[in-house]
């Protein structure tokens, strides 16, 4: 960091220049999951999907890449034009600023301020209002409804995701995601999903509660990337292609971008939160500032790999079983999670 | 601070541009997109007042939360009532002296307030755990009056959900 402020002697340059790196990031790692994607989906199915362009068709992630770049950028004439040319910025804008606080290693994290984990939960709110302007500028009725279903369903599964927070806060007394994964560092047997690095009776007290967290947290973040089960808002048999049906070209593509980055994002979310974050599995064996950033790699491409596992053995929920699930059993179950992990650590 | 200043000016403009549109549109739910921008500038300013925890639940509770709420409302209506917002003059009296006096409330804290304009770019606290603890000592009362009334307006939410559902 010194090196690159020396080297350009302009703090907006060098702001500028830093904020970019997690972009970089993201269209790698999303011409990587999308391959997976593609992949296991095939293998699930039967299938064996692209073979033809390179080795089991590694490449083809770019060319769909390069043909989108190609495409037509069509604006509905009855839409309205300005919203609809912002929304795909805003949705992107909203998966992006969460890269901020996501701690990739023990020296690399964007911003380390004290809030990460509370912010990464505002963040997602930004999200939610790019798809609804989607939806509504589209002027197109199933657009329409794709935006109001998601911002429904988002709003519903961000006070699981909070409450899920405040479990780990409460275990850790921090909300700073850098911390949180310190407090976790040395070895499997110190993750907050087993109980945290406490003294073994009161490890063993938390450790259902911890689990149920974890669980919980997990699919609440299955439905915040409306995912199947979870994925009414693109429901293709009932909403042709849901919020973003007028799109296409580079609009489209930051969308698509924008929730596989939201995907890598939750990923991320429950893998510092529960499972050590950077640190290594194996205490000090393998660990350090760069080991720490294949550690927090790997952990949440194994989530994600389980995420498109779900996507395409599931069927979708009905709405009002995905708001039955949020409400009527998630919420509660934290609420004694809640009320469990504070009396014990109180006691 | 150079940088500091740029960002600061960026959310400035965004703050007084974005409630210029929602003042002056004719088109309602542009008007509520842009009050988005709105609070988000205001977010900013708030990290510049040092206000971490603050500017945080700013985009949790009005973006996230009252933000769609409003466009949720806006949305579903507009379409159907097909009735623009009215932009005309109609109380012209009442209207200037409300705003005079708020207008005239602001400038007056803003000379009588001693403000302390730091240069230096100040060491970042977070203010998160100083609150909790003086929610939790000092002004306990207001905080657990303000929680019985959000689980009042919950109760009372969802009894008329429940009932409109009956019928």
């Amino acid at each position: 960091m010194e090196f690159i402020q020396t080297l350009l002697a302009n703090q907006v340059l060098v702001s500028i220049l830093l904020s970019a790196l997690p972009l970089v990031f993201i269209v790698l790692m999303v011409l990587v999951v999308l391959y997976t994607e593609m992949k296991v989906a095939a293998h699930i199915q039967d299938r064996v999907a692209y073979m033809r362009t390179g080795w089991h068709g590694v490449l083809q992630p770019i060319a769909d890449m390069l043909k989108l770049l190609q495409k037509e950028d069509i604006i509905p004439t009855k839409s309205d034009k300005l919203l609809f040319r912002t929304a795909p910025f805003i949705a992107f804008t909203g998966t992006y600023v969460a890269y901020a606080v996501l701690p990739f290693s023990s020296i690399y994290i964007g911003s380390n301020i004290n809030l990460g984990a509370f912010f990464l939960v505002a963040a997602g709110s930004f999200v939610v209002i790019g798809i609804l302007m989607a939806g509504w500028a589209s002027n197109n009725k199933w657009s329409l409804i794709g935006g109001i279903r998601s911002a429904s369903q988002m709003i519903s599964y961000e006070i699981p995701t909070a409450l899920a927070v405040i479990i780990v806060v409460m275990i850790t007394g921090s909300l700073n995601l850098q911390d949180v994964t310190k407090f976790q560092d040395g070895g499997m047997g110190n993750w907050i999903v087993f109980g945290g690095p406490l003294p073994w009776m009161q490890k063993l007290m938390l450790m259902p509660f911890t689990l149920v967290t974890f669980f919980i947290l997990f699919v609440a973040s299955i439905a915040e990337v409306n995912r199947t089960p979870f994925d009414f808002p693109e429901a293709e048999s009932e909403l042709v292609q849901g919020f973003n049906t007028e799109y296409s070209g580079m609009r489209f593509a930051m969308f698509y971008l924008s929730e596989y980055a939201n995907l890598f994002t939750v990923s991320a979310v429950v893998v510092s939160l529960f499972l050590g974050g950077w640190s290594s599995p194996f205490g000090t064996f393998m660990s350090g500032p760069l080991w720490g950033i294949f550690w927090f790699v790997v952990k949440a491409y194994m989530f994600m790999l389980i995420q498109i596992w779900i996507r395409w053995t599931l069927p979708r929920l009905r709405v009002d079983q995905l708001m039955f699930v949020s409400w009527k059993v998630l919420t509660p179950w934290l609420f004694v999670c809640i009320l469990g992990v504070g009396l014990i650590l109180v006691l | 601070m150079e940088l500091y200043t740029i960002i600061f000016y960026f959310f400035t403009v965004i703050t007084l541009g974005s409630t210029c549109i929602v003042v002056f549109s004719r088109n309602i739910v542009r008007a509520a997109f842009a009050l988005l921008f709105a609070f988000f500038g205001v977010a900013g300013i708030y990290i510049f007042l040092l206000a971490d925890f603050i500017a945080v639940t700013q985009l949790l509770i009005y973006v996230g939360g009252i933000m769609v709420l409003i466009l949720f409302s806006v949305m579903l209506t507009s379409h159907q009532i097909n009735v623009d917002a009215k932009t005309g003059v109609i109380q012209t009296l009442p209207a200037i002296l409300i705003s005079a006096c708020i207008g005239g409330g602001l400038v007056w804290v803003f000379w009588i307030t001693d403000w302390k304009v730091n240069s230096q770019l100040p060491i970042v606290e977070t203010t998160a755990p100083k609150i909790g603890e003086m929610l939790l000592t000092k002004y306990l009362l207001p905080f657990e009056v303000a929680s019985v009334i959000l689980l009042v307006a919950l109760i009372g939410a969802a009894m008329i959900a429940r009932r409109e559902k009956k019928v």
